[in-house]
C-alpha cells in the first residue's frame, strides 16, 4: 500500500493529467452536440447489435401486448378497406391522383433500444441507411400516434430524437379548427405520457378532451392523430395558451415504428432553401 | 510564492484572457490560423507552484475561456495538456539552480529555452483543441495545416508579447 502510494506521489502529474483531461473531454462530449453524434455514431454500431441480440428476449415478454396491437391495427384496416371498396364499387370513373397518392411510404422497423426516463430520450431502431432512411425522416407509431425524428443513420442502424427530447418540436393542430402550434415536452414535466401544445393563441377556444393531430408542416403527413387536450391554462400576459395533452402512444411500450419517407421532401427543400432568408 | 507574485498572476490572467476574449476571438487569418495568446499565462505561471494548483488553474482558465467560445472543454482540455507538458518539460530541462528564478520567462530563461517551451507547450495545447474541435481524423491534413499555423501565430505574438514586457534582465 505504501509502495504504491510512494508510485502515484511520484508520478503525480501523470494523474493529475488523466483525471483532468477526462473531465475536460467529458465536458466536451456533454455539452457539444457536433462533437457527441459524432462519438454517439460510432459507437452506434457497436452499441446497437449488441442491443438486438439482448432485445430478442424482451420481445417475447411483451409478444401478447404485441399481437393485441397488432390485431387492432388489422381490424381497423380491414375497416377502412371496406369502407374504401364501398366506395369505389359505386364510383364509375376513377381519377388517378399519382402526384398525392404515393407521397408517403411507410418503413416499419423494431426497437431496439428505448429511453423514457432521462431528458432526452434516443431511440433506436433496426433499419438504417440500407433500409432508404435518412436523417431527419418523420417517425409514427403504428396506432396512433408520432415518435420523432431520425437523428443520426448508420447501414443498419438509425436512432431517433424521440417526442421525449428538449430539441424535438412538431407542427401541429387542433383538429377542429386547424389552429397551428407546436408539440413539445420537457420545460419542467418529465412524464412520458404527456406533452405540450405551445403557440395556440388565447382567443381560440378549445374544449378538455379536443384531439390534437399533426398538420402537415414538416415531415409529418397530415392527421395523424397525437393525442386529447388534458389541461388548459392562461398564462397571463402572453398571447398564448400553453395546452397539457395526454399523448395516445405509449413510449414505455414501444417496439415497432414506421419511418415515413416522404418522397417530395427533396423536393420541397430545394424549392424553400432557394427562398431568400426570412430573417 | 509573496503576495506580490500573486498579485501580479491574477492581474496578468485578468489582461491576457480580456484581450483574447474582445480582440483575439474576432481575429483570424482566412480561417485557418486563430491566436490564442492567454496560453501565456500558464507559460510563465512560477516555478514553485504545486502540480495540483497548476492542474487545478489551467482547468478554470480553460473554463472560462471556453464559456465565451462557446465550446465548453475544448479548451479546459487543452489547458490540461499544456499544463502537462509544462511539467513534464520543465522537470526534464531546468537544472536545480535554474529555480532560483521566479517564473519561466524570456527574460529568466534566455531566448533559447524560452522558444523552445513555448513551442512545445503551444503546440500541445493547439493540437488538443483542432482536433477536438474537428473530432475525426478524416480531414487530417487541413487540421494539421490549421494547428501548424496557428501555432506560428500564437507563438509571434507570445514572443511579442514577452520582448516588450520582460526583457529588464537580457538587456
Amino acid at each position: 500500500m505504501r509502495n504504491l502510494w510512494l508510485f502515484i506521489s511520484k508520478y503525480n502529474a501523470f494523474f493529475f493529467f488523466i483525471i483532468f483531461f477526462a473531465a475536460g473531454i467529458v465536458l466536451t462530449l456533454k455539452n457539444n452536440a457536433y462533437q457527441r453524434s459524432i462519438a454517439l455514431n460510432s459507437t452506434n454500431e457497436v452499441v446497437g447489435s449488441a442491443y438486438e441480440r439482448l432485445n430478442v428476449l424482451k420481445r417475447y415478454l411483451n409478444l401478447g401486448q404485441v399481437n393485441d396491437s397488432l390485431a387492432q391495427e388489422n381490424a381497423k384496416l380491414r375497416t377502412e378497406l371496406i369502407a374504401l371498396k364501398n366506395i369505389d364499387s359505386s364510383q364509375t370513373t376513377k381519377v388517378k391522383d399519382s402526384a398525392n397518392n404515393e407521397q408517403y411510404t411507410l418503413v416499419a422497423a423494431k426497437v431496439i433500444k428505448n429511453s423514457i426516463t432521462s431528458r432526452n430520450n434516443i431511440i433506436t431502431i433496426n433499419r438504417g441507411s440500407l433500409s432508404g432512411i435518412e436523417k431527419d425522416m418523420a417517425v409514427i407509431s403504428p396506432n396512433k400516434g408520432v415518435v420523432g425524428f431520425v437523428q443520426d443513420v448508420s447501414p443498419n442502424f438509425a436512432t431517433i430524437r424521440s417526442l421525449l427530447h428538449k430539441g424535438t418540436s412538431i407542427s401541429v393542430t387542433l383538429k377542429k379548427n386547424n389552429v397551428f402550434g407546436s408539440l413539445v415536452w420537457g420545460d419542467g414535466n418529465f412524464d412520458f405520457r404527456k406533452a405540450y401544445v405551445k403557440e395556440i393563441p388565447n382567443h381560440i377556444k378549445v374544449n378538455l378532451r379536443d384531439t390534437i393531430i399533426t398538420s402537415g408542416a414538416g415531415d409529418f403527413p397530415r392527421g395523424i392523430e397525437v393525442g386529447r387536450i388534458s389541461k388548459t391554462r392562461v398564462a397571463s400576459g402572453d398571447s398564448f395558451m400553453p395546452l397539457e395533452i395526454v399523448l395516445f402512444n405509449d413510449f414505455s411500450t414501444l417496439q415497432y415504428v414506421y419511418v415515413v419517407k416522404d418522397r417530395l421532401a427533396k423536393e420541397q427543400k430545394t424549392l424553400e432553401s432557394n427562398l431568400p432568408n426570412e430573417q | 510564492m509573496n503576495s506580490r507574485t500573486i498579485f501580479i498572476n491574477i492581474f496578468r490572467w485578468f489582461v491576457l484572457l480580456f484581450v483574447q476574449i474582445f480582440l483575439l476571438r474576432n481575429m483570424g487569418f482566412y480561417n485557418l490560423s486563430t491566436p490564442f495568446v492567454y496560453v501565456l499565462f500558464l507559460l510563465v505561471l512560477p516555478f514553485g507552484i504545486p502540480n495540483f494548483l497548476l492542474f487545478l488553474i489551467a482547468f478554470g482558465t480553460g473554463l472560462t475561456l471556453d464559456a465565451f467560445y462557446d465550446t465548453l472543454g475544448v479548451h479546459t482540455s487543452a489547458c490540461v495538456a499544456l499544463a502537462f507538458v509544462r511539467i513534464l518539460f520543465i522537470s526534464v530541462s531546468v537544472t536545480r539552480d535554474a529555480f532560483d528564478e521566479p517564473e519561466p520567462s524570456l527574460g529568466n530563461m534566455g531566448f533559447k529555452w524560452f522558444s523552445i517551451y513555448a513551442i512545445l507547450c503551444i503546440l500541445a495545447h493547439h493540437l488538443v483543441v483542432f482536433f477536438l474541435e474537428a473530432f475525426k481524423l478524416n480531414e487530417i491534413s487541413y487540421t494539421l495545416v490549421r494547428c501548424l499555423i496557428s501555432v506560428a501565430f500564437t507563438l509571434f505574438l507570445v514572443l511579442l508579447v514577452e520582448f516588450i514586457f520582460h526583457n529588464r534582465k537580457a538587456n
